[in-house]
């Protein structure tokens, strides 16, 4: 009974709710706008209570990640929260995680930037997470939640994909979806991992020795370029396997569509209204929400790419997920890209104007 | 059904919560919500705005641009969101330091005396409720007693013997228009 | 005589511990390092505590330290071991977690984390090698560099006005709430050696015992970094570094 109960909340809210119910062990984090209701949730709930989960309110960012890349070590879920200035100071912590393939969460609420900036939605940090962000060539499992719902259900699912792959997942969400509240069914609880099973699940976590004959050192470290090199080519070969594997995306009103809009996030909403407004118009407009950022669904994009006369992307930024969906399509078609930045969000209306603007309709 | 509403004012006016109890009774009443803030600094003395949506189908964009109805509590929000109420929707509004009226005659405009009846409440406390009362009499979208309810989930335990002062403030503003 | 005669088990009075590996350490003949590390694998062997050790190892000279000491490793960014340490403490608490930092690590680039990590009384024990000055990266300035101390970014020596005052962070640390034991040892004399590894097992009783955060600071030499003999090193430390890092205890309740 209590599994199917709908609730009413903000999407931070549903994040702290999903992460006790997912059977997190561990989440450390740092208060920045417009987040800080994940570790005030947490606190509030003292799951420490009930699921034995930690739960701590670091000095810094730079110190919550790498809380974060310490309990990682041990096989533990873990997670952090923040937002866009916050995620930029624990991109160090973050190459180390993905360098010594450790599975973690991470969750950045975007606000706009750059700089301090304003604490208003945005998704300006496209590029940084789904690029790398730190240094080095590595990337994350980026998922872009559009609902409260998708908060919540991220949690599981990107501490999962993260187990799975060895590689570190993050949620990419925005302002909206953060601040935004709406019915959401919270996740079924799953117990938190035994000693036992993370020995058996991974062996390779620094435990201490536990009657081991060899000891287990997990590091980034590595002095000799040729093993380094092939440290790399692992990685590669990996991501590579998720790109295969892993893409997930949504389609809207593409059956038919002429022109096509691209759009993640709250955004992909905001999409999805203008189009059914301007469809009451007869304009034949679909939308394709990417749900993964990273992998792109650069192959969907493409097939899509060769039905329709033109592509608007639509962002909360100047302009960075343009670069992917010009990838997948190449220079025939035309691509366009609307946006707002600072923490501005458009309207429906101001798509569709944008739309026909560009496309001359 | 569907309903997208803007709540608007000054932070401290109750705004934001007003949305929530309204969001709350839609959830009671097994329709879709969204419910959000323009947030930000507002809370604290700014003005301050929330964006609702009620809904038997799922909801597409939580943000708007033309709203059914309206609720505004301050000139500023008045000076905003009056254009951006659709054609024949509802703007409700407390004369309550408004100094221009609103001019539209393509919208239904209710003036509703939501502080005076508050102040002869003794309970400034009950204003926003007073205006629900208001909004729920001109659009009747969710049934009072799903607002109880949603009172008794926003409401922490502590504050429920509150509750029947809310419904009261609820019957006053139904009375207001 | 021949020695195959004398080598018998009921003879031996020295041996490598067995938890420190058989192979050469990259340190410099004469480092400190080397006897801090016998001093741990001694005691992690001896308290019987091979299964549920996990060391943080620092971004410095001592960045290798998961190569020498047969216990599980984890290796941090450079300054973040306390906040690693925190984490491992905290989602492992049956287990005995130190760190092992060097005096840049420790008390430049991870000061914050140091500071928080002992603030909260994180039931670990913090190894602080302090010789002031950075070895790894080839001699330049650490926070806790003597003033007139040449070093490689301080050619002319350490001048207050320029690059501001050697820090005493076991004092700092003494003064927060969350540190039960800070103390300050050596390893230049066996008696000094005696009497840190008698610091380090209090420490590491202390976490296991869960009565917050315990550092122990061994004021080291690097005869490499400071461009002296082994012994002139320690006769250096003697009169220069004893002077502003004053051995004892800081901090014992």
């Amino acid at each position: 009974m209590e599994q199917e109960e709908i609730k009413l909340m903000k999407g931070n809210e549903a994040i702290a709710h999903a992460a006790i119910r997912a059977g997190i062990d561990g989440y450390f984090g740092y208060p920045i706008t417009p987040q800080s209701e994940v570790l005030e949730t947490l606190e509030e709930l003292m799951p420490w209570e009930t699921t034995g989960m930690v739960v701590l309110q670091a000095e810094s960012e730079v110190a919550a990640i790498n809380m974060v890349y310490g309990g990682a070590a041990t096989g533990k879920a873990v997670m952090t929260s923040s937002s866009s200035p916050g995620v930029s100071l624990k991109q160090e912590g973050i190459s180390y995680i993905a360098a010594a393939e450790l599975p973690a969460l991470i969750v950045n609420v975007m606000r706009g930037g750059p700089g301090l900036g304003t604490i208003q939605p945005s998704q300006a940090d496209y590029f940084q997470a789904t690029k790398g962000g730190g240094h080095g060539d590595y990337r994350l499992i980026v998922l872009s939640p559009a609902t409260v719902q998708e908060m919540a259900d991220f949690v599981g699912l990107g501490m999962d994909l993260s187990f799975k792959y060895r590689v570190p997942s993050m949620i990419l969400a925005d302002g909206v979806v953060g601040q935004m509240m709406e019915k959401v069914v919270l996740p079924p609880v799953r117990p938190r991992r035994t000693e036992a099973e993370i020995a058996e699940q991974c062996p390779w976590a620094a435990t201490g020795k536990n009657g081991r004959s060899h000891r287990n050192v997990v590091t980034s470290l590595e002095m000799e370029p040729d093993k380094m090199e092939k440290n790399n080519e692992r990685l590669q070969e990996r991501y590579r396997e998720i790109e295969a594997n892993e893409v997930r995306y949504q389609e809207y009103f593409t059956e038919d569509a002429e022109y096509l809009i691209v759009a993640f996030g709250s955004v992909a909403r905001i999409c999805l209204k203008a189009i059914e407004d301007a469809r009451a118009e007869g304009l034949k407009i679909g939308l394709i929400r990417p749900i993964t950022l990273w992998p792109f669904p650069t192959e969907e994009i493409a097939r899509l790419g060769k039905q329709v006369k033109g592509i608007l992307t639509v962002e909360l930024n100047a302009g960075q997920m343009i670069e992917d969906v010009r990838l997948a399509v190449g220079n025939e078609l035309p691509v366009h890209h609307f946006g707002r930045m600072g923490g501005i969000v458009p309207n429906p209306n101001e798509v569709i104007d944008a739309l026909k603007k560009h496309f001359k309709i | 059904m569907k309903e997208e509403i803007v709540i608007a004012g000054f932070g401290g006016q109750g705004v934001l919560s007003m949305g929530k109890i309204l969001a709350y009774a839609g959830l009671m009443n097994d329709l879709e919500v969204t419910w959000m803030p323009a947030y930000g600094p507002e809370q604290r003395g700014g003005t301050a705005n929330v964006t609702v949506i009620l809904s038997d189908a799922p909801i597409s964009s939580p943000v708007l641009d033309k709203y059914d109805t309206a609720v505004i509590l301050n000139q500023q929000s008045l000076d905003k969101f009056e254009s951006k109420v659709k054609p024949g929707g509802t703007l409700i509004y407390d004369p309550y330091g408004i100094h221009h009226a609103p001019t539209r005659t393509d919208i239904k405009v209710v003036a509703v005396d939501a502080m005076d009846a508050a102040l002869k409440m003794n309970n400034t406390k009950t204003y926003n409720m007073i205006l629900l009362g208001a909004l729920l009499k001109q659009r009747p979208i969710v049934p009072t007693e799903a607002v109880i309810k949603g009172l008794r989930k926003t409401l922490p335990e502590r504050h429920h013997h509150l509750i029947p002062l809310n419904e009261e403030a609820i019957k006053a503003g139904m009375a207001l228009c | 005589m021949n020695p195959n005669d004398i080598i018998k088990p009921e003879n031996l009075v020295y041996s490598r511990p067995r938890l420190l590996d058989e192979r050469n350490t990259h340190y410099c003949p004469g480092c400190s390092h080397g006897v801090v590390h016998r001093l741990m694998a001694e005691l992690i062997d001896e308290m019987g505590l091979e299964d549920k050790t996990i060391g943080v190892a620092p971004v410095g000279c001592a960045v290798f330290a998961y190569n020498y000491i047969d216990v599980d490793w984890v290796e941090a960014a450079h300054g973040r071991a306390p906040a690693v340490a925190t984490a491992l403490n905290r989602l492992n608490p049956d287990k005995f977690v130190f760190t092992y930092q060097g005096d840049g690590d420790l008390a430049a680039i991870g000061t914050a984390e140091t500071i928080h990590a002992a603030n909260r009384g994180e039931n670990i024990v913090i190894v602080f090698i302090n010789n002031a000055i950075y070895g790894m990266t080839g001699g330049q300035m650490a926070p806790t560099t003597l003033l007139g101390q040449k070093t490689a970014t301080t050619p002319y020596g350490r001048r207050a006005d320029l690059n501001g005052f050697p820090i005493k962070i076991g004092d700092i640390l003494a003064g927060l709430d969350g540190t039960c034991y800070v103390t300050r040892q050596a390893v230049h004399t066996p008696a000094a050696v005696r009497k840190t590894k008698a610091a380090l097992k209090k420490a590491i009783q202390n976490a296991l015992d869960k009565k917050g955060t315990s550092v122990v600071e061994v004021v080291s030499t690097c005869n490499s970094g400071w461009k002296l003999s082994p012994a002139k090193s320690n006769q250096w430390m003697e009169e220069n570094m004893f002077a502003k890092y004053p051995l004892g205890d800081l901090k014992n309740v």
